[in-house]
């Protein structure tokens, strides 16, 4: 199969740096600086370079002259505790006493590299590099304490910010106030430096608390929907008919100026042309901006998509499929040949229809201009993306533009695209002042970018030995990365191009013979809405076809499910695995799937009209996988087709576990987000735009909806994946199939409803 | 025209249009930027601070219906539940958790030894988009239960 390209550029954004970089660590007056600078301009001593400032170091952590260690954390904080987990790595390494470690969470500076938090990449991205960084700058304490205790350096070891030597101990805070430290790492020297195996840590692994929850308790955490600045005023957006191609013809807000605080409605021109069509209500409050909107008249010619129904999209999927069109992601040899000479073709269709967001704080940004410079004040996830859109929308040089970091009322995928902090910073050039642009509940909806409706096509051959021989996939949806970052594409072998993150997870570990998987960039989809990246993004629909799909050719052979997805996993050929991301290939697959079959109960007499389904998935990415299975338990009322989750088991082997409190929360949540996109949550377009817009119609899962959980991991020494996303994918599909083992109903359209369950329920 | 209430035990006089919802007042003319703004509809409970002691959806309550009475927000807050909130790890973004812990503390003070139905039931109204539900759950369990203690 072919290397999905766009991976290693993004994998490689930490790593590249080493390679053009050594590592420092060297007094100054604040205390002990340990960075990553270019080779360059180095020299010989780190301590001058630091001092005479000669470059702009990409500062990873410092040590004060009490012994405070401040760690800057490039990563966007949205409930991941990632900040929390970075130090620890560093201080693991380090021998960092835990109290005496804070977080700086950084702006969007160039010096500190490639901005992204998504894709459950943090951890997988930074184990390696944060440890032996924190490993250099523990050497480095050792050998200063030794010098300054006159004693051999191999004599001393480090414990919680204390050297010994012998019976003699200097802390971290005495080694920096002497101010000897002068040492430069090449990036070979870095990677040689030894790092802890998994049985000499004494952090990672072990309990902590997150350092960004205290102030989550008591109202101090700060968002970006908290910022202010002197002298800004607020901005409501008045959204037009379709996402693109509407112009506003005439705005009458004569009745807006009876209303006090409003001061005009911003008609906005966007040289980036990321929020055509767009008009400001400008005031001196949000409540008056949201009143004078509501009374405000524009007059549109709207878009041609502004009749487009969830039906469309889907029949326009339909249609691509059945055309020759998209990408061969996968295509081995002899595909054609395998299907004409099978015994049979096993074939089902597949659908999913449009997800919100929804996250907690509607997207919002506070825009300033001060001599030229121009500030936004917002949470986001990609600053590196967002940052050239808006260096176009104001034509400005890109490092004319700083982003200030905030705390995320919830990712998921949405602040990936930074299309909102664009009407901000236009609203402060027309008006020569700060703006403050926060998107209503039901702006945030209309205008998300959500998970795109998909249809997919699944086939397998199965020989005269009910062998499976062959499989086809085929999936047609909105490519969220042809639409925002094209360069993340990759390309199939019939050279057309793909969205590696919206067919992830179609490159699955089962053996399955000839094996052809075709991407479909669905137009309609890309015309009518932005398609957003959505926890997991790919798996959430490529999956469901699959670990459906795979259940209905096990029942189709007579198979028990969990059995043949076992005689599917085998730890050879393609699915050998490699190191260091996916050691053991298949079979880790296989060891999670008969975990959990063990833990859940799997084959044991259910009550009538209860079921057992289980599903698996490797996460989002081939090359970065979390090994997940995960077996729902559910009781289904034949009569409405209600369907009621009872439980929920899930074992991931995601390799070492960082922080296992924050590695259960982030997967109690993706599991319950699996659970909500299955039967809670969903809306349609009509009319050009999502019906649903807020909580009295869109309903994402509540606590009484909430299953039982069952969450195991297994205890594992290998490189660190992810968790923000892997159980989420499962659990949709492993509903489904327990739905069918309940009561024999097959649906195949996500989210699930109790009407769909009905129909589908043969008649006793 | 002016309205005076008690924010956080103190009196304060706003001179906003007496139909501006009490959300926007404490956050943007008072500064206690710790209530939320979720849905603006009074369906996720991001907002949620106590008028009187009793927890209450600031962006459906207009300023003019708090005249003279007495609001906590998440700041003027001292409460347990809090304390459990941090020992079980309850909060992921975070964002939601003001409100639901003005829910949780509401609710314990009606009713300080809450069943786990008692507690879903006045919580279901709360949203949690991270879905940390078990978590606060357990967190308004263990807030519950530590009141229950006997003094020693």
């Amino acid at each position: 199969m072919k290397k999905l390209s766009h991976l290693q550029k993004m994998s490689s954004t930490g790593s590249a740096q080493i390679t053009r970089r050594g590592f420092l660590i060297g007094a100054s007056t604040a205390g002990l600086t340990m960075a990553f600078a270019p080779l360059g301009v180095l020299g010989a001593s780190a301590t001058a370079a630091i001092s005479n400032g000669q470059f702009e170091p990409t500062v990873w952590f410092s040590i004060d002259k009490d012994g405070l260690i401040l760690v800057n954390v490039g990563e966007a904080e949205m409930g991941q505790h990632v900040g929390t987990a970075l130090a620890r790595i560093i201080a693991e390494e380090l021998e960092a006493d835990w109290q005496d470690v804070r977080l700086n969470y950084v702006d969007s500076e160039a010096r500190y590299g490639y901005r992204v938090t998504g894709g459950s990449w943090s951890m997988w991205q930074n184990f390696e590099l944060l440890s032996r960084a924190g490993a250099a700058g523990r050497q480095v304490l050792i050998d200063a304490a030794a010098i300054m205790l006159n004693e051999s350096a191999f004599k001393c070891r480090a414990e919680n910010s204390v050297v010994w030597c012998g019976d003699r101990q200097l802390s971290y805070a005495e080694i920096v106030q002497a101010g000897k430290v002068d040492r430069v790492f090449t990036d070979s020297e870095l990677a040689a430096m030894p790092i802890k195996s998994a049985a000499q840590r004494k952090l990672l692994g072990g309990d902590y608390a997150a350092l960004d929850i205290p102030d989550k308790t008591s109202g101090q955490a700060v968002y970006g929907i908290d910022a202010e600045l002197p002298g800004m005023v607020y901005a409501k957006p008045i959204l037009p008919p379709t996402r693109y191609g509407s112009t506003i013809l005439k705005v009458d807000d004569e009745q807006a100026r009876e209303v006090k605080g409003y001061a005009q409605t911003l008609v906005l021109d966007d040289p980036s042309g990321t929020v055509p069509g767009w008009a400001l209500v400008i005031a001196d409050s949000y409540h008056a901006a949201l009143k004078a909107a509501a009374v405000i008249d524009v007059e549109y010619e709207a878009g041609d998509t502004a009749n487009v129904a969830e039906a469309d999209i889907l029949d326009h999927g339909r249609h691509l499929i059945d055309s020759k069109k998209g990408s061969l992601v996968i295509d081995d040899e002899g595909v054609d040949a395998t299907f004409r000479d099978a015994e049979r073709v096993l074939s089902q269709e597949y659908t999913t229809g449009t997800v919100l967001h929804f996250q907690m704080e509607p997207v919002n940004a506070l825009a300033l201009e001060t001599n030229g410079r121009w500030e936004l004040h917002t949470g986001n996830q990609w600053q590196s993306l967002a940052l050239p859109v808006y260096a176009q929308a104001l034509g400005v040089p890109e490092s004319q533009i700083l982003m200030k970091t905030y705390l995320l009322g919830g990712g998921f995928g949405r602040r990936l695209n930074g299309d909102y902090g664009v009407p901000a910073l236009l609203a402060a050039k027309a008006l020569g002042k700060p703006v403050k642009v926060v998107l209503s509940r039901e702006d945030d909806s209309r205008f998300d970018s959500p998970r795109s409706a998909s249809v997919q096509k699944m086939q397998v051959a199965i020989d005269d030995k009910n062998r499976v021989i062959g499989m086809q996939h085929h999936s047609a949806a909105g490519w969220p990365t042809e639409v925002m970052a094209g360069f993340f594409l990759g390309t199939g072998s019939n050279g057309e191009k793909f969205d590696p993150f919206a067919i992830n997870g179609a490159n699955h570990w089962y053996t399955v013979g000839q094996h052809r998987v075709r991407a479909i960039s669905n137009d309609l989809a890309s015309r009518t809405f932005r398609p957003g990246w959505l926890r997991s993004v790919g798996p959430g629909w490529t999956n469901w076809a699959l670990e459906s799909f795979m259940d209905e050719t096990a029942h189709a052979l007579g198979v028990d499910p969990v059995k043949f997805r076992l005689q599917h996993l085998q730890s050879r050929g393609r699915n050998a695995g490699s190191a260091p991301n996916s050691i053991g290939g298949a079979s880790r697959l296989a060891t999670v799937l008969k975990r959990v079959a063990q833990k859940s109960g799997w084959g044991a007499q259910m009550p009538i009209d209860h079921g057992m389904g289980v599903a698996t998935t490797f996460g989002q990415e081939r090359d970065m996988p979390t090994w997940t299975a995960c077996v729902a338990e559910v009781a289904v009322d034949r009569e409405s087709g209600a369907v009621t989750l009872k439980k929920l088991t899930l074992v991931l082997d995601a390799g070492t576990i960082i922080h296992p409190d924050g590695a259960l929360a982030q997967t109690e949540g993706a599991a319950l987000w699996g659970v909500s996109m299955a039967l809670h949550e969903g809306t349609q377009f009509e009319a050009g735009e999502v019906a649903a817009r807020n909580l009295d119609r869109y309903t994402p899962l509540r606590m009484s909806d909430m299953p039982a959980l069952d969450i195991e991991f297994i205890d594992s020494e290998y490189l660190s994946m992810g968790l923000g996303e892997p159980a989420t994918t499962a659990v949709g599909p492993a509903i489904a199939n327990a739905i069918f083992a309940a009561v024999g109903a097959r649906v195949r359209h996500l989210p699930i409803t109790a009407a769909a369950v009905r129909d589908a329920t043969p008649k006793v | 025209m002016a309205t005076t209430f008690k924010l956080n035990g103190v009196e304060v006089k706003v001179d906003v249009p007496a139909d501006t919802p009490l959300l926007w007042v404490v956050r943007d003319e008072l500064n206690y930027k710790g209530t939320k703004f979720g849905c603006g509809i009074g369906l996720c409970g991001a907002c949620t601070v106590h008028v009187n002691g009793v927890a209450q959806r600031s962006c459906i309550t207009p300023l003019a219906s708090v005249a003279d009475q007495s609001i906590t927000t998440i700041e003027g807050l001292d409460h347990p539940v809090q304390q459990a909130w941090v020992d079980v790890q309850a909060p992921q973004c975070g964002y939601c958790q003001s409100g639901q812990i003005m829910q949780a503390a509401s609710l314990l003070k009606q009713n300080p030894a809450p069943t786990d139905s008692e507690i879903t039931a006045a919580m279901d109204g709360n949203l949690c988009r991270c879905m940390a539900y078990k978590r606060i759950q357990a967190a308004i369990r263990l807030a519950s239960d530590r009141n229950q203690e006997p003094l020693s």
